[in-house]
Protein backbone atom coordinates (compact mmCIF):
# COMPACT_ATOMS: atom_id res chain seq x y z
CA UNK A 1 0.00 0.00 0.00
CA UNK A 2 0.81 3.03 -0.67
CA UNK A 3 2.37 5.27 1.98
CA UNK A 4 1.03 8.83 3.08
CA UNK A 5 2.73 12.47 2.89
CA UNK A 6 2.79 14.14 5.79
CA UNK A 7 3.74 17.43 6.82
CA UNK A 8 3.55 19.30 9.53
CA UNK A 9 4.53 22.93 9.45
CA UNK A 10 4.50 25.35 12.39
CA UNK A 11 5.14 29.37 11.49
CA UNK A 12 8.38 28.90 12.35
CA UNK A 13 9.49 26.13 10.39
CA UNK A 14 8.71 22.79 8.72
CA UNK A 15 8.65 20.54 11.17
CA UNK A 16 8.51 17.38 9.49
CA UNK A 17 8.11 16.53 5.85
CA UNK A 18 7.78 12.35 5.56
CA UNK A 19 5.86 9.09 3.84
CA UNK A 20 4.25 7.73 7.16
CA UNK A 21 1.48 4.84 7.37
CA UNK A 22 -0.84 6.66 9.08
CA UNK A 23 -1.14 9.73 11.14
CA UNK A 24 -3.62 10.76 13.63
CA UNK A 25 -4.86 13.77 14.37
CA UNK A 26 -6.69 15.59 17.29
CA UNK A 27 -9.78 17.37 15.46
CA UNK A 28 -11.88 20.24 16.88
CA UNK A 29 -14.95 17.53 16.20
CA UNK A 30 -12.59 13.88 17.62
CA UNK A 31 -9.66 12.42 16.54
CA UNK A 32 -8.96 11.57 12.71
CA UNK A 33 -6.71 9.02 11.49
CA UNK A 34 -5.35 9.47 7.70
CA UNK A 35 -4.09 6.74 5.74
CA UNK A 36 -2.98 6.88 2.22
CA UNK A 37 -5.81 7.69 -0.37
CA UNK A 38 -8.29 9.48 2.01
CA UNK A 39 -11.18 11.84 0.52
CA UNK A 40 -10.31 15.42 0.56
CA UNK A 41 -11.05 17.08 3.87
CA UNK A 42 -10.47 20.02 6.22
CA UNK A 43 -10.42 20.53 9.74
CA UNK A 44 -9.73 22.39 12.52
CA UNK A 45 -7.23 21.09 15.02
CA UNK A 46 -7.57 21.52 18.98
CA UNK A 47 -4.60 21.11 21.17
CA UNK A 48 -3.62 17.15 21.75
CA UNK A 49 -1.69 14.83 20.80
CA UNK A 50 -0.90 13.81 17.19
CA UNK A 51 0.31 10.71 16.33
CA UNK A 52 2.59 9.08 13.60
CA UNK A 53 2.40 5.46 12.98
CA UNK A 54 5.40 4.49 10.59
CA UNK A 55 3.38 0.54 9.86
CA UNK A 56 -0.09 -0.88 10.67
CA UNK A 57 1.36 -1.18 14.36
CA UNK A 58 4.34 0.79 14.98
CA UNK A 59 3.90 4.14 16.40
CA UNK A 60 7.24 6.05 15.44
CA UNK A 61 6.77 9.23 16.90
CA UNK A 62 4.07 11.88 19.22
CA UNK A 63 3.81 15.33 18.38
CA UNK A 64 1.89 17.92 20.77
CA UNK A 65 0.26 20.12 18.62
CA UNK A 66 -1.21 23.53 20.04
CA UNK A 67 -4.20 24.25 18.06
CA UNK A 68 -4.16 24.49 13.86
CA UNK A 69 -5.95 23.07 10.85
CA UNK A 70 -5.13 20.30 9.04
CA UNK A 71 -5.72 19.33 5.21
CA UNK A 72 -5.77 16.36 3.38
CA UNK A 73 -5.41 16.57 -0.56
CA UNK A 74 -4.37 14.54 -3.42
CA UNK A 75 -1.15 14.98 -2.31
CA UNK A 76 -1.30 14.12 1.02
CA UNK A 77 -1.69 15.84 4.58
CA UNK A 78 -0.68 19.18 5.92
CA UNK A 79 -1.04 20.40 9.15
CA UNK A 80 -0.95 23.92 9.75
CA UNK A 81 -0.40 24.00 13.60
CA UNK A 82 0.15 27.01 15.79
CA UNK A 83 2.94 25.24 17.79
CA UNK A 84 4.28 21.69 18.17
CA UNK A 85 6.69 20.21 21.12
CA UNK A 86 8.30 16.50 20.30
CA UNK A 87 7.66 13.88 22.45
CA UNK A 88 10.09 11.77 23.81
CA UNK B 1 46.88 74.05 10.99
CA UNK B 2 45.69 72.14 14.02
CA UNK B 3 48.59 71.42 16.31
CA UNK B 4 50.28 67.73 15.72
CA UNK B 5 48.91 66.69 19.75
CA UNK B 6 45.13 67.62 18.09
CA UNK B 7 46.13 65.45 15.10
CA UNK B 8 47.06 62.79 17.15
CA UNK B 9 43.97 62.73 19.38
CA UNK B 10 41.63 62.48 16.03
CA UNK B 11 43.46 59.44 14.59
CA UNK B 12 42.89 57.76 17.98
CA UNK B 13 39.14 58.20 18.21
CA UNK B 14 38.77 57.61 14.40
CA UNK B 15 41.35 54.42 14.82
CA UNK B 16 38.54 53.86 18.12
CA UNK B 17 35.17 54.85 15.98
CA UNK B 18 36.45 52.07 13.28
CA UNK B 19 37.02 49.45 15.70
CA UNK B 20 33.61 49.52 17.17
CA UNK B 21 31.76 49.78 13.47
CA UNK B 22 33.54 47.15 12.70
CA UNK B 23 32.61 45.09 15.15
CA UNK B 24 29.02 45.87 14.61
CA UNK B 25 29.38 45.02 10.96
CA UNK B 26 30.36 41.97 12.03
CA UNK B 27 27.84 41.26 14.81
CA UNK B 28 24.98 42.03 12.14
CA UNK B 29 26.20 39.72 9.52
CA UNK B 30 25.91 36.82 11.81
CA UNK B 31 22.67 38.21 13.32
CA UNK B 32 21.70 38.69 9.68
CA UNK B 33 22.24 34.90 8.81
CA UNK B 34 20.02 33.64 11.83
CA UNK B 35 17.63 36.07 10.90
CA UNK B 36 17.30 35.16 7.01
CA UNK B 37 17.13 31.39 8.04
CA UNK B 38 14.18 32.32 10.69
CA UNK B 39 12.91 34.23 7.52
CA UNK B 40 12.88 31.07 4.72
CA UNK B 41 12.02 28.88 7.90
CA UNK B 42 8.64 30.26 7.90
CA UNK B 43 7.82 30.43 4.50
CA UNK B 44 5.94 27.00 4.19
CA UNK B 45 3.55 27.86 6.41
CA UNK B 46 2.12 31.36 5.01
CA UNK B 47 2.56 29.75 1.45
CA UNK B 48 0.11 26.55 2.45
CA UNK B 49 -2.05 28.93 4.36
CA UNK B 50 -2.23 31.00 1.62
CA UNK B 51 -3.46 27.99 -0.76
CA UNK B 52 -6.04 26.72 1.99
CA UNK B 53 -6.96 30.61 2.10
CA UNK B 54 -7.73 30.79 -1.65
CA UNK B 55 -9.45 27.23 -1.55
CA UNK B 56 -11.90 28.31 1.03
CA UNK B 57 -12.37 31.90 -0.31
CA UNK B 58 -13.37 30.61 -3.72
CA UNK B 59 -16.28 28.28 -2.00
CA UNK B 60 -17.33 31.04 0.63
CA UNK B 61 -19.59 33.51 -0.87
CA UNK B 62 -18.65 36.96 0.91
CA UNK B 63 -22.30 38.52 1.68
CA UNK B 64 -23.25 40.74 4.94
CA UNK B 65 -23.38 37.69 7.10
CA UNK B 66 -19.55 36.97 6.43
CA UNK B 67 -16.71 37.13 9.29
CA UNK B 68 -15.91 40.88 9.62
CA UNK B 69 -12.41 40.34 9.25
CA UNK B 70 -12.60 39.22 5.43
CA UNK B 71 -16.02 41.44 4.38
CA UNK B 72 -14.75 44.73 6.27
CA UNK B 73 -16.65 46.59 8.57
CA UNK B 74 -18.86 48.19 5.68
CA UNK B 75 -17.07 51.23 5.87
CA UNK B 76 -13.70 52.56 5.17
CA UNK B 77 -13.42 55.70 7.31
CA UNK B 78 -11.14 54.84 9.68
CA UNK B 79 -7.30 53.99 8.96
CA UNK B 80 -5.14 52.30 11.27
CA UNK B 81 -1.34 52.18 9.87
CA UNK B 82 0.61 49.97 11.63
CA UNK B 83 4.35 50.64 11.51
CA UNK B 84 6.66 47.82 11.64
CA UNK B 85 10.51 49.46 12.60
CA UNK B 86 13.46 48.66 14.46
CA UNK B 87 14.13 49.09 18.42
CA UNK B 88 17.72 49.89 17.48
CA UNK B 89 19.05 52.96 15.33
CA UNK B 90 22.30 52.50 13.44
CA UNK B 91 21.06 50.81 10.95
CA UNK B 92 21.38 53.43 7.75
CA UNK B 93 18.14 54.32 6.23
CA UNK B 94 16.40 51.47 7.39
CA UNK B 95 13.51 52.84 9.89
CA UNK B 96 13.53 56.20 7.29
CA UNK B 97 12.69 54.31 4.89
CA UNK B 98 10.04 52.43 5.98
CA UNK B 99 8.62 55.75 7.95
CA UNK B 100 8.71 57.56 4.70
CA UNK B 101 6.24 54.94 2.91
CA UNK B 102 3.76 55.12 5.81
CA UNK B 103 3.80 58.50 5.81
CA UNK B 104 2.89 59.07 2.37
CA UNK B 105 0.39 56.82 2.46
CA UNK B 106 -1.12 58.59 5.45
CA UNK B 107 -0.87 62.09 3.96
CA UNK B 108 -2.78 60.50 0.82
CA UNK B 109 -5.41 58.87 3.22
CA UNK B 110 -5.73 62.36 4.79
CA UNK B 111 -5.86 63.88 1.78
CA UNK B 112 -9.00 61.70 0.71
CA UNK B 113 -10.78 62.99 4.30
CA UNK B 114 -10.21 60.10 5.86
CA UNK B 115 -8.90 59.60 9.49
CA UNK B 116 -5.52 58.02 10.03
CA UNK B 117 -4.40 56.33 13.53
CA UNK B 118 -0.78 54.82 13.57
CA UNK B 119 0.40 51.69 15.81
CA UNK B 120 3.74 51.32 16.21
CA UNK B 121 6.01 47.93 16.49
CA UNK B 122 9.26 49.05 17.25
CA UNK B 123 10.43 52.45 18.85
CA UNK B 124 12.03 53.80 16.16
CA UNK B 125 9.12 55.57 13.93
CA UNK B 126 8.05 57.18 16.95
CA UNK B 127 9.88 60.67 16.92
CA UNK B 128 9.00 61.41 13.31
CA UNK B 129 5.10 60.41 13.36
CA UNK B 130 4.91 62.09 16.40
CA UNK B 131 5.90 64.70 15.11
CA UNK B 132 4.26 64.96 11.86
CA UNK B 133 1.07 63.52 13.36
CA UNK B 134 0.78 64.95 16.67
CA UNK B 135 -1.90 62.64 18.94
CA UNK B 136 -2.40 59.97 16.56
CA UNK B 137 -0.80 56.92 17.48
CA UNK B 138 -3.05 54.64 19.58
CA UNK B 139 -1.00 52.01 20.69
CA UNK B 140 3.19 51.09 20.46
CA UNK B 141 4.15 47.52 20.83
CA UNK B 142 7.74 47.21 22.91
CA UNK B 143 9.73 44.83 21.17
CA UNK B 144 13.36 45.49 23.10
CA UNK B 145 13.01 42.47 25.15
CA UNK B 146 12.90 40.36 22.18
CA UNK B 147 15.68 38.96 20.84
CA UNK B 148 13.98 36.24 18.26
CA UNK B 149 10.94 37.15 16.90
CA UNK B 150 8.81 34.05 17.70
CA UNK B 151 5.18 33.43 16.75
CA UNK B 152 3.86 34.35 19.85
CA UNK B 153 4.83 37.74 19.96
CA UNK B 154 2.93 37.92 16.28
CA UNK B 155 0.05 36.45 17.81
CA UNK B 156 0.12 39.03 21.03
CA UNK B 157 -0.25 41.71 18.40
CA UNK B 158 -2.71 40.44 15.60
CA UNK B 159 -5.20 39.42 19.22
CA UNK B 160 -4.68 43.11 20.19
CA UNK B 161 -5.38 43.79 16.17
CA UNK B 162 -8.53 42.17 15.87
CA UNK B 163 -9.74 43.01 18.87
CA UNK B 164 -9.42 46.47 18.16
CA UNK B 165 -11.14 46.00 14.89
CA UNK B 166 -14.57 44.37 16.17
CA UNK B 167 -14.63 47.44 18.41
CA UNK B 168 -14.75 49.55 15.86
CA UNK B 169 -12.01 51.43 16.40
CA UNK B 170 -10.75 51.27 12.57
CA UNK B 171 -12.20 49.96 9.41
CA UNK B 172 -8.91 49.28 7.20
CA UNK B 173 -5.42 48.03 8.69
CA UNK B 174 -2.67 48.50 6.62
CA UNK B 175 0.94 47.12 7.49
CA UNK B 176 4.51 49.06 6.60
CA UNK B 177 7.16 46.67 7.11
CA UNK B 178 10.54 46.23 4.81
CA UNK B 179 10.61 42.75 2.55
CA UNK B 180 14.07 41.36 2.69
CA UNK B 181 15.60 41.36 -1.24
CA UNK B 182 19.32 41.15 -0.03
CA UNK B 183 21.50 41.95 2.28
CA UNK B 184 22.13 45.55 0.03
CA UNK B 185 18.21 45.51 -0.79
CA UNK B 186 14.87 46.06 1.27
CA UNK B 187 11.93 47.54 0.04
CA UNK B 188 9.65 49.28 2.11
CA UNK B 189 6.43 47.56 1.54
CA UNK B 190 2.86 47.82 2.25
CA UNK B 191 0.07 45.65 2.80
CA UNK B 192 -3.54 45.76 3.51
CA UNK B 193 -3.90 43.25 6.56
CA UNK B 194 -7.41 43.83 7.66
CA UNK B 195 -9.80 43.34 6.18
CA UNK B 196 -8.06 40.20 4.60
CA UNK B 197 -7.57 40.63 1.48
CA UNK B 198 -7.94 37.16 -0.47
CA UNK B 199 -5.53 35.49 -2.03
CA UNK B 200 -6.19 35.07 -5.66
CA UNK B 201 -6.71 31.12 -6.09
CA UNK B 202 -3.42 28.91 -7.18
CA UNK B 203 -3.59 28.00 -10.78
CA UNK B 204 -4.82 24.06 -9.72
CA UNK B 205 -7.28 24.78 -8.31
CA UNK B 206 -9.99 23.66 -11.00
CA UNK B 207 -9.19 20.15 -10.44
CA UNK B 208 -8.84 20.37 -6.64
CA UNK B 209 -12.44 22.10 -6.72
CA UNK B 210 -13.96 19.22 -8.84
CA UNK B 211 -13.31 16.56 -5.67
CA UNK B 212 -15.61 17.29 -3.01
CA UNK B 213 -13.83 17.89 0.07
CA UNK B 214 -15.35 17.71 3.13
CA UNK B 215 -15.31 20.14 5.61
CA UNK B 216 -15.12 19.61 9.64
CA UNK B 217 -17.16 22.08 11.29
CA UNK B 218 -18.37 23.86 7.93
CA UNK B 219 -16.59 26.42 5.64
CA UNK B 220 -17.69 29.48 8.01
CA UNK B 221 -16.76 27.82 10.49
CA UNK B 222 -13.31 26.65 9.16
CA UNK B 223 -12.92 30.33 7.55
CA UNK B 224 -13.62 32.17 11.12
CA UNK B 225 -11.36 30.42 12.75
CA UNK B 226 -8.77 30.82 9.99
CA UNK B 227 -9.10 34.88 9.33
CA UNK B 228 -7.17 35.70 12.75
CA UNK B 229 -4.77 33.04 12.09
CA UNK B 230 -4.04 34.98 8.66
CA UNK B 231 -3.44 38.35 10.54
CA UNK B 232 -1.09 36.84 13.05
CA UNK B 233 0.80 35.17 9.70
CA UNK B 234 1.11 37.95 7.87
CA UNK B 235 2.60 39.90 11.12
CA UNK B 236 4.72 37.38 11.70
CA UNK B 237 6.43 36.94 8.29
CA UNK B 238 6.36 41.12 8.52
CA UNK B 239 8.41 40.78 11.72
CA UNK B 240 10.65 38.15 10.11
CA UNK B 241 11.56 40.35 7.42
CA UNK B 242 12.24 42.86 8.83
CA UNK B 243 14.17 41.25 11.32
CA UNK B 244 16.42 40.21 8.47
CA UNK B 245 16.21 43.64 6.60
CA UNK B 246 17.24 45.36 9.92
CA UNK B 247 20.69 43.12 10.31
CA UNK B 248 21.30 43.45 6.58
CA UNK B 249 20.88 47.55 6.42
CA UNK B 250 23.04 47.56 9.51
CA UNK B 251 25.92 45.39 8.30
CA UNK B 252 25.79 47.80 4.87
CA UNK B 253 25.91 50.54 6.71
CA UNK B 254 28.51 49.60 9.54
CA UNK B 255 30.79 48.32 6.40
CA UNK B 256 30.47 52.23 4.84
CA UNK B 257 31.26 53.59 7.79
CA UNK B 258 34.08 51.28 9.04
CA UNK B 259 35.65 52.38 4.60
CA UNK B 260 34.78 56.11 5.51
CA UNK B 261 36.74 55.87 9.20
CA UNK B 262 39.80 54.13 7.20
CA UNK B 263 39.62 57.16 4.32
CA UNK B 264 39.64 59.42 7.19
CA UNK B 265 42.37 58.05 8.88
CA UNK B 266 44.49 58.01 6.01
CA UNK B 267 44.10 61.47 5.38
CA UNK B 268 44.06 62.46 8.66
CA UNK B 269 47.75 60.39 8.86
CA UNK B 270 49.14 62.75 5.78
CA UNK B 271 47.54 65.95 7.49
CA UNK B 272 49.99 64.86 10.56
CA UNK B 273 53.27 63.91 8.71
CA UNK B 274 53.19 66.99 6.96
CA UNK B 275 52.21 69.18 9.85
CA UNK B 276 55.52 67.10 11.15
CA UNK B 277 57.52 67.64 8.53
CA UNK B 278 56.80 71.77 8.22
CA UNK B 279 57.82 71.53 12.05
CA UNK B 280 61.33 70.11 11.82
CA UNK B 281 61.55 72.19 8.87
CA UNK B 282 60.69 75.32 10.54
CA UNK B 283 63.11 74.38 13.51
CA UNK B 284 66.34 73.81 10.65
CA UNK B 285 65.23 76.95 9.19
CA UNK B 286 65.73 78.34 12.68
CA UNK B 287 69.00 77.05 13.26
CA UNK B 288 70.67 77.76 10.23
CA UNK B 289 69.79 81.39 10.64
CA UNK B 290 70.95 81.69 14.29
CA UNK B 291 74.08 80.39 13.61
CA UNK B 292 74.59 82.50 10.12
CA UNK B 293 73.88 85.66 12.57
CA UNK B 294 77.08 84.81 14.45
Amino acid sequence: MANLHFELVTPEKLLRSEDVHMVVVPGTEGDFGVLAGHAPFMSVVRSGELTIYSGPNTVSGKIHVEGGFAEVNERGLTVLAEAATEQA
Amino acid sequence: MASLKALKVRITSVKSTQKITKAMKMVAAAKLRRAQMAAEQGRPYAERLNDVMARLAAKVVVGPESPRLLAGSGKDQLHLIVVATSERGLAGAFNTNIVRAARKKADTLIAQGKTVRFYLIGKKGRAVIQRLFPGTIVHQVDQTHIKNVAFTDALEVARDLTTRFQNGEFDVAHLFYARFQSALVQAPTEQQIIPVSTPAAAPQASNVAAAAVEYEPDEEAILAELLPRNVAIQLFRAMLENAASEQGSRMTAMDNATRNAGDMINKLTIVYNRTRQAAITTELIEIIAGAEAL
